[in-house]
């Protein structure tokens, strides 16, 4: 694909940040929110989890080295961008501003997360489970810190499944897309609803 | 009320030449009924003297029609990009403030260079080729609703109001923007048009290319021919996923 790389570039970015980033999101709030129901409920499906076949193989294959094409191009189309909400205060061009804004904030919050959760468990063996999850957000600070990015990460999700059926030219007409904005809205409210009792029930 | 204001105050950013700084001057115009943003800066060409009661340069725009169909004319008006020869001034705030349109160089004053929208309609090769070493004779009948439809993309006067409006048209890409991406589907759904349409979608994957939209979709709200331009890239989102399955797998059809 030497000539229209961009082109490709872009739809590469559109079509990872729904398969597989958007559904790992998902499934990862689905067995998050077993910490409603027990400690004992998550820990055993989180262990589900880490005892997939191939587990590292399938992490680099559908979360990291996705998550980083997604990340680097993303920054780059963020900064290539020059917002002027002061002029034009349409509803989409709000979306359009927080689509790049909380593509950041999640970028930041998703190292972190990493770090905490996946390297410094490789690094110092500290043990991946529901007590780890409610030391770290014992603190105040760290409560907040999630909120912030899990709200982020679903609010770039919901609205990037928007884009994406844009950008592949599943939904044209206006009436179509005005449709799939409710959609998404309630994607939306959803999964921020499930991360945000999961963080209360870790932390409480 | 007319006697309110017999006089209208306007706020205009003035420029000597393309590479100088940009200044502000004010304006005091007497008041006529009926009004628009070209008679009162006909009125600064006829006296140039500023609110200070100097005398200055007459300040230089560029129009050509005086009814919105060839886009010449557009300038930021109190924020919004739009045609100087539409604007009332009944309709305006006061002051009102005038400036170009900073997505194009300025040549001077409140006239832009829109070189760009034309390089843009050359590159997807927005035309209907007609001449080779034949006659091609007619082509055939569009069908009236069809036609219709075409009309309304063909209102496009390059105005440059959806490249001032669009986030990503500006110096760090070089995102043709919407006006021309709605020309490839005018062109493209033209009977004899059509012929071309796999060359103008290559041109239209190109660097600088459809791909560029980041729906913010204020180009749709700020054309003032109401071009439904926000539907012509999903449907040329659309043409383009085909497209580039079409050319990756390779086809044998040929179109
Ligand atoms: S699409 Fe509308 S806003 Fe854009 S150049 Fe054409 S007439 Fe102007
Ligand atoms: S002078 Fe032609 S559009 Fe205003």
């Amino acid at each position: 694909m030497a000539e229209n790389r961009e082109f490709f570039n872009r739809r590469l970015h559109s079509l990872l940040g729904v398969f597989p980033i958007g559904l790992f999101l998902m499934q990862h709030l689905v067995v998050n929110h077993f910490a409603t129901y027990s400690p004992e409920a998550f820990n055993n499906a989180a262990h589900f989890m880490e005892n997939l076949p191939l587990r590292v193989f399938l992490e680099f294959v559908l979360i990291y080295i996705p998550l980083l094409f997604h990340a680097v191009y993303g920054v780059y189309i963020a900064f290539t961008a020059k917002n002027n909400l002061r002029r034009y205060g349409f509803f989409r061009n709000w979306m359009f501003m927080l689509q790049r804004a909380t593509g950041i904030i999640t970028l930041i919050f998703i190292v972190w997360h990493v770090w905490e959760t996946r390297l410094a468990h490789a690094i110092y063996g500290t043990e991946v489970n529901f007590d780890m999850m409610a030391t770290i957000l014992e603190s105040t600070f760290m409560f907040w810190f999630y909120v912030v990015g899990v709200v982020a990460a679903v609010f770039h999700f919901a609205n990037g499944l928007w884009s994406f059926f844009v950008t592949w030219g599943i939904t044209v007409t206006p009436r179509s897309q005005k449709v799939l904005t409710y959609a998404t809205l309630g994607i939306f409210i959803i999964f921020t609803y499930m991360g945000i009792a999961s963080l209360i029930a870790f932390a409480y | 009320m007319a006697e309110d204001h017999k006089t209208i105050r306007m706020i205009v950013q003035r420029q000597d030449e393309p590479e100088a700084q940009p200044y502000e001057e004010e304006f005091e115009i007497p008041y006529r009924k009926n009004m628009n943003v070209i008679s009162a800066l006909m009125e600064i060409r006829r006296n140039p003297v500023n609110a200070k009661g100097e005398q200055t340069t007459p300040v230089y725009w560029d129009m050509g029609c005086l009814e919105e169909v060839c886009g010449a004319c557009s300038m930021v008006i109190n924020g919004k990009a739009m045609q100087s020869c539409t604007a009332l001034i009944d309709q305006l705030e006061q002051p009102v403030r005038l400036e170009p349109m900073k997505t194009f160089p300025v040549m001077r004053d409140l006239a832009v260079d829109r070189s760009r929208m034309f390089d843009s309609l050359k590159k997807v090769k927005a035309w209907v080729p007609i001449d080779g070493t034949y006659d091609l004779g007619e082509g055939p009948r569009m069908p009236e609703s069809k036609r219709q439809w075409a009309y309304e993309l063909s209102k496009c006067m390059t105005c440059g109001v959806c490249l001032e409006a669009c986030p990503n048209v500006n110096s760090n890409s070089d995102f043709i923007g919407p006006a021309a991406l709605s020309q490839v589907r005018l062109f493209n759904s033209h009977p004899t048009g059509s012929y071309h349409k796999a060359e103008r979608m290559d041109a239209l994957l190109d660097d600088g290319g459809l791909q560029n939209c980041g729906n913010s979709q204020n180009c749709v709200q700020a054309c003032p021919k109401g071009i439904p331009l926000t539907t012509s890239i999903a449907a040329l989102n659309r043409e383009a996923t085909l497209h580039s399955f079409k050319s990756f797998f390779g086809s044998d059809y040929h179109h």
